[in-house]
């Protein structure tokens, strides 16, 4: 006799798309890389744009993880892995967006700060917004003004993004946004800011346009500066 | 009759308060330590002194919290200028127990520098390993630590011991092992003008 409560294993092909998508959250929540790569194909043999995978069964799935860690349900190893499995599906899917050529929501430059090696938070944002339309030129780590300024001019940018998780590298935000002030450039662009030991206060004390508390938010708050300077 | 001094502290520093409380001899000084897993949840660490403070100040003159910062951003000195109480100055204990200069010299040599003191080695396995789900998902490894170049075992005894757990633990996670042994009398400097009789 079977029991009832015994773990079957589900075929994926076999799921209608709306059951898909739903097990495909499930997988995402459980850091399955290899069922969501094997699900994102299965949508896309089914007809489904890139865009429409990635907007319903990534994005969607994402959120879902970003509201349980807001809520302490999950913590950063899970959502790491739940990260990995989505950057499983977008591998898949971003030569088909970028074939599309569909234009950008935005473009953000992002990176750690000088002094800071800490990137978990910083790829988290890069890839939801990335999942979100935009385009993101990621410097990576340990950045100095210079080189921030250089690329936000050189990509002709709308938005700078900036992390830190240490309280003696935050500060350097302040740094990198004063010299956009003295060179007549701050305008131009949204400033997110962003890390375990900022603000809101820290944020405005800066002079950023946001501080972002996780991913889902720097998303959020891209979309409505940008609208807003439209 | 009032006791004089309560010490709140990270209990991940009370082996030392206890060895520097003994040298100094502070018989006027009581602490009452927090948990150490506080130190991969720093958003709690405000929270938590609150508490304690509301629970234990009043039976003593005065109250000094053994924290840094660590990694509260501001938020654990803002609940501590609401009860006017001081703290342990700097950013972490990395920086108390090397001293400022030391500490910073260090981490503008490698920014990619992973500190460890006597306590985060003793306790690697509970405050590392599982602390960082590494037990349950190796594979993170990398993704936490791909951007550390080396470990810095801050050490606060001279310990064979210690040492050998650490150099064992650089090489579990990839890092190359560095030793400092700065003792108790950083710590030891700092606390001396906040708790002297």
């Amino acid at each position: 006799m079977t029991d009832q409560y015994e773990d079957k294993e589900i075929i994926l092909s076999d799921l209608p798309d709306d059951e898909l998508i739903d097990q495909m959250h499930d997988d995402l929540y459980d850091g399955m890389a290899k069922e969501i790569a094997e699900g994102t194909q299965i949508l896309l043999d089914r007809g489904w744009s890139a865009q429409q995978v990635l907007t319903e069964a990534l994005v969607g799935g994402m959120a879902v993880v970003g509201i349980d860690f807001r809520d302490g349900v999950l913590f950063v190893p899970e959502v790491l892995m739940a990260a990995n499995a989505m950057k499983a599906g977008m591998a898949i899917l971003k030569p088909m967006l970028s074939e599309a050529g569909s234009k950008p929501v935005g473009k953000m430059v992002i990176g750690t700060v000088k002094g800071d090696i800490h990137d978990i938070g910083k790829n988290l944002v890069g890839m939801m917004m990335e999942g979100a339309g935009f385009e993101v030129i990621d410097l990576g780590i340990n950045i100095d003004a210079d080189t921030y300024i250089e690329a936000i001019e050189e990509h002709q940018a709308n938005i700078l993004g900036m992390s830190a998780l240490l309280t003696t590298t935050m500060p350097y935000m302040k740094v990198v946004i004063d010299r956009m002030v003295e060179k007549g450039i701050r305008d131009k662009y949204k400033v997110l800011v962003g890390g375990a030991p900022l603000n809101e206060e820290f944020g405005q004390a800066v002079g950023a346009d946001a501080y972002c508390r996780d991913a889902a938010t720097a998303v959020d708050a891209a979309k409505e500066l940008l609208a807003a300077a439209s | 009759m009032k006791a004089k001094v309560l010490v709140i502290a990270c209990g991940a520093i009370a082996r030392e308060l206890v060895r520097i409380s003994k040298l100094n001899q502070w018989e006027h000084v009581r602490f009452q330590c927090l948990p150490p897993e506080l130190h991969n949840t720093p958003d709690r660490i405000p929270g938590a002194v609150r508490d304690m403070i509301e629970a234990t100040a009043s039976d003593y003159e005065k109250v000094f919290v053994a924290y840094a910062d660590c990694g509260t951003g501001g938020q654990l000195d803002k609940v501590l200028e609401e009860y006017g109480i001081e703290r342990i100055p700097g950013a972490h204990c990395y920086e108390f127990y090397a001293g400022s200069d030391r500490f910073h010299d260090l981490a503008d040599d490698e920014p990619g520098s992973f500190y460890l003191t006597d306590f985060l080695v003793r306790h690697f396995e509970r405050l590392v390993i599982k602390g960082l789900g590494i037990d349950r998902l190796p594979h993170l490894i990398p993704v936490y630590f791909c951007n550390y170049k080396r470990m810095v075992y801050l050490a606060q005894t001279d310990s064979g011991k210690l040492q050998a757990m650490a150099r064992k633990q650089a090489e579990f996670l990839q890092l190359e092992y560095c030793y400092r042994f700065y003792g108790d009398e950083p710590l030891s400097q700092t606390l001396n003008p906040f708790l002297e009789r």
